[in-house]
């Protein structure tokens, strides 16, 4: 990284040190470019530091720059442009040509700098996911390189074929054989993220056999959890069922669905290391269900069941975010999940009750017997997890 | 005979219909108000669209506000910041590109550029603007209805939209929407099908297709796909309508709200969202065609050289309009569609990246071993080029569809999208009032105002936009009222969106300085010469400036050549006008086909 920033930090001093040699006049834009430079060491300092004298300070550093750069270029253009300032000068002046130049060199040197030294980046990973990150490292390169070399050759030519009076530009209207050779360098590129992109995608579309079902349900403005009991099966459900004993909708004839373990708080616990396949679903309006760290997401859908799987590779509580406007209250729609070791998990499931104990507790609290009111043919045309 | 060789005057084939008489205006209503004159009704459509794009960008800075300094302003609530959201991206993507693109420049361009009176419908492009602005009144209207405007976001996803947890779900905004969207549309058709006809029947004589200038491809090639992809979003207005006021189920599954039973059941979600973004992604191209168009012609005047590779340039056009119809499930592999599209739309995707880039290329192969004049213009389109090519490459992770899986929702797609048809199309938007300006009204803009609005445009718009791809990374999602507390964001976040916010409110206080430059130049900017920027196109090339009712004075131009003869070797001028015959002229113009002899340096 410092060999990096000193590489932006010579190419930037170079261009200025051309431009002050060609226009003597052009102290204010060297000293814009000089002062664009400080605002980035600013900006690296601040990436860099761990304390926050180091961190705010940078960034003040970095806010001044900025503006001692909009100052020069101001000032800078007042005095250019003050005698002589007719229609022809409107085709643009020399002074213009090595700014353009300088400045584009600026722009890519400055975003190549920022992606290195950025502080802002993937949060460590969690999941078996790490492909994602490869595939999106492989795309970084690939395009990182394209907009580099399109950037400086721009600065380039902006330089080297700057008007002239009475030069003509090369009369060329193609030349077939270099866009032929340029869309197949494309089209390698292309194929070069599209491959590893379809086999990782491939990967998360398939859900391995092992992987064990849990359910994220998501209504207006909460996430619940639902897990299958002993015999390892949700049972059905159906949002026509909901209602005060039965928030989750189960179908209550089904026996599948009386050993479910209903976990109405905002707290989810998974085992570690074990593959789970997330089975979303929704009450009311398209939500989703996001860990970060976890790299894997499907939005909830009112009236369907969606899916994915991962599987969490590290201990620890990670906040889950709702990625799917939801109405006024989406952001504040969070939850928790903690991966632990299977001892403690187990020791966590124990405490949450079934579905037939939460329906029993309903009945209980309103007093009298609950009695299930769904029809068969009901039952039949309710939701059910599709697998592809 | 190649697409750039000249033709002999007595080889132009004759007029094939003769020209009908034009509507003269006899009042000043008909002239300036009730106009059916095509270069009118591109101001009235130019001035409406920059009127509510102004709402949009005070919308913009009030959302900026609430991420920069949240719980600082209490008169932005959630309910406020999400109707913010939701209007500015409408306004900007529907009232202002879309209609500034095909309504403005495309009423201005069209006719002058292909040698033309006027638009072929006259009445009817004048109907177009009407309807266009009663649709940006019910739009406003929905401001001031009880409960305000939607609050859906702008891709107005049910079943939110139409509930009333969601602002203005459950009160008149969401009607007034789609209303005022239904509306756009009617007017959009009207204008739109007079463009296609103009430019498939009323081309001069010698103005082949394959002589068009770029930007008329790219109007040409948007309105098409704007005819075919807008009746998507119609149908789903009228349908989303239809759900919330009479009760039907389109998009609309069993639904329990806030612990009560709706009566809906059995419709799709999903199914809006295939429609929407049916439409959705061809309005991508919508806005972005016309600006290569603009971009292209902008490049090749100022830089004194004739486009690299026009034909290529031209099927590119086309390829990517006709690609850009498969490719709109790539705004949903996380939404639950079957997983098994993703294969297919993310090849599709990743295809359309082959003629986009090519373009690309082709711009920068314009500017090598050019004599490149480094006007305003020139400026904007090569800030558009950077922009375009950040933007067009984050669109390769976005449309990888694993990769797409953890950035979707997060700032990282808000700041390409932004990027790749917010700041760039607009950056082409200035570029080309620069350009036309001095036609429209006889005069410069002032050059010293410009050169301060490009910079603090241009790298302010760059720096907003640039750092919040890696918030995207960090996993901050878009669309948040407050990002309150979590374990992942830290602290720097905050400030780097204050730092986001108050170059916003820079860059945008600079669009006065340009409104400013409009105003001032229309009175007091200097005079322009003929032809001011040395141009081939007809528009250029009419009578009087600006061009007169009927464009062309007593008889229609001919056209002898394509629209990119510069630098031809021979020639007096480094530009031969597409009107001017070949025979007074020494250019050789043969030249183009001698490649290997051309590759020499020309100094």
């Amino acid at each position: 990284m410092t060999i990096i920033s000193i590489v932006v930090i010579l190419l930037a001093m170079g261009a200025g040190l051309y431009a002050i040699d060609r226009v003597p006049e052009s102290r204010n834009w060297v000293l814009g470019g000089l002062a664009a430079i400080v605002g980035l060491g600013g900006l690296f300092l601040a990436a860099g530091s761990d304390g926050a004298i180091g961190y705010y300070g940078g960034l003040v550093l970095f806010a001044i720059g900025v503006l001692i750069v909009f100052y020069r270029m101001k000032l800078a253009f007042d005095e250019a442009e003050k005698p002589e300032h007719g229609l022809a000068d409107a085709r643009g002046s020399e002074r213009t040509k090595n700014l353009v130049a300088l400045a584009l060199v600026l722009v890519g040197a400055g975003t190549v700098g920022f992606h290195f030294l950025s502080p802002w980046w993937w949060t460590p990973i969690a999941s078996n996911w790490g492909y994602v990150d490869d595939t999106i490292i492989i795309t970084f390169w690939i395009t990182g390189v394209v907009f580099v070399a399109i950037i400086f050759f721009m600065a380039y030519c902006v330089y080297r074929y700057r008007y002239q009076e009475g030069r003509r530009a090369a009369y060329e209207p193609e030349n077939k054989k270099m866009e032929w050779w340029l869309t197949g360098l494309t089209t390698v590129g292309v194929a070069g993220m599209l491959t590893p992109g379809l086999f990782v995608w491939d990967q998360f579309v398939t859900v391995p056999k092992e992987a064990v079902e849990f359910e994220v349900l998501g209504q207006q403005w909460q996430f619940t959890f639902r897990l299958p009991g002993k015999d390892g099966v949700l049972g059905t459900s159906d949002s026509r069922n909901i209602g005060p004993e039965n928030p989750f909708g189960l179908n209550p004839g089904d026996p599948n669905g009386q050993d479910d373990v209903l976990v109405e708080s905002d707290e989810l616990h998974l085992p570690i290391d074990k593959p789970v396949k997330v089975l979303n679903r929704s009450i009311d309006v398209l939500h989703s269900f996001y860990v970060p760290e976890f790299r894997a997401k499907m939005d909830m859908v009112p009236g369907m069941v969606t899916y994915f799987w991962f599987t969490p590779t590290r201990t620890g509580t990670f906040d889950a975010l709702c990625f799917e406007l939801c109405g006024v209250g989406h952001y504040a729609m969070r939850a928790r999940v903690v991966v632990e070791e299977e001892s403690a998990y187990q020791a966590w499931l124990k405490e949450q009750p079934t579905f037939a104990q939460s329906t029993a507790q309903a009945a209980k609290d309103i007093g009298g017997e609950f009695i299930p009111v769904l029809s068969q043919a009901q039952a039949d045309s309710a939701e059910r997890p599709f697998t592809p | 005979m190649a697409y750039f060789m000249p033709t002999p005057a007595e080889n132009i084939p004759p007029a094939e219909v003769p020209e009908v008489e034009l509507y003269h205006p006899h009042s000043w209503w008909t002239k300036y108000v009730f106009s059916q004159d095509a270069k009118v009704i591109a101001i009235q459509y130019s001035f409406t669209a920059i009127a509510i794009g102004l709402v949009a960008l005070v919308l913009s800075w009030l959302m900026r506000l609430q991420l920069g300094f949240p719980e600082s302003f209490s008169f932005i609530d959630a309910n406020a910041y999400y109707q913010f959201i939701t209007m500015h991206g409408m306004i900007m993507v529907i009232y202002l590109l879309t209609a500034l693109f095909l309504g403005g420049f495309g009423n201005y361009l069209i006719p002058l550029m292909v040698g033309a009176r006027d638009m072929v419908f006259p009445y009817v492009n004048m109907l177009s603007y009407w309807v266009y602005l009663l649709a940006v009144l019910v739009l406003v209207a929905s401001f001031f209805v009880p409960g305000g405007p939607t609050g859906a976001g702008w891709t107005l996803y049910p079943p939110q939209a139409i509930l009333s947890g969601t602002p203005g779900g459950g009160d008149a905004g969401i009607i007034f929407m789609l209303a005022s969207l239904a509306l756009f549309i009617i007017g959009f058709t009207m204008g739109g099908l007079n463009y296609v006809v103009t430019v498939l029947q009323a081309r001069t004589r010698g103005m082949s297709l394959m002589r068009m200038p770029l930007t008329v491809w790219g109007i040409f090639t948007a309105t098409i796909l704007a005819l075919l992809a807008f009746p998507a979003l119609f149908v789903s207005a009228v349908m989303m309508a239809f759900d919330r006021l009479l009760g039907t189920s389109f998009f609309m599954p069993a639904i329990v709200e806030m612990g009560e039973q709706l009566k809906y059941g059995g419709g799709s979600p999903i199914l809006f969202q295939h429609l929407f973004w049916f439409f959705g992604h061809p309005e991508v191209y919508i806005v972005a065609l016309p600006g290569f168009g603009i971009v292209s012609d902008l490049i090749s005047v100022h830089a004194r050289r004739n486009i690299f590779g026009y034909r290529m340039m031209v099927w590119a056009i086309v390829i990517i309009g006709g690609l850009s119809f498969i490719v709109w499930a790539h705004h949903m592999y996380v939404s639950g569609m079957h997983p098994y599209f993703g294969f297919f739309f993310a090849t599709s995707t990743l295809i359309i990246a082959i003629p986009t880039a090519l373009k690309v290329y082709n711009w920068v192969l314009t500017l090598w071993r050019g004599n490149i004049r480094l006007t305003i213009p020139m400026l904007f389109a090569i800030a558009f080029i950077i922009t375009f090519v950040n933007g067009g490459i984050t669109g390769l992770f976005l449309g990888n569809a694993v990769v797409d899986v953890p950035l979707s929702d997060t700032m990282f797609v808000v700041a390409h999208f932004h990027m790749v048809m917010g700041v760039a199309p607009i950056l082409v938007i200035f570029g080309a009032i620069y350009h036309w300006y001095p036609l429209m009204t006889g005069r410069m803009l002032d050059e010293r105002l410009g050169k301060f609005h490009f910079w603090v445009t241009f790298l302010g718009a760059y720096s907003i936009f640039l750092p919040l791809h890696y918030l995207g990374f960090l996993g901050v999602p878009r669309r948040y009222f407050e990002m309150g507390e979590t374990s992942f964001i830290p602290e720097s976040a905050a400030t780097l969106n204050q730092f986001v916010t108050v170059i916003a409110l820079i860059v945008g206080f600079s669009q006065m300085v340009f409104l400013f430059n409009l105003a001032w130049s229309f009175f007091k900017g200097k005079v322009a010469e003929r032809n001011p920027w040395q141009a081939t196109t007809l528009e250029w090339q009419t009578p009087e400036m600006p061009p007169g009712h009927g464009n062309f004075g007593p008889t229609l131009p001919v056209v002898y050549r394509w629209a990119y003869a510069y630098g031809v070797p021979g020639a007096e001028q480094d530009f031969l006008p597409q009107n001017l015959p070949p025979d007074q002229t020494a250019a050789d113009e043969t030249a183009g086909h001698a490649p290997a002899v051309a590759a020499q340096p020309a100094e």
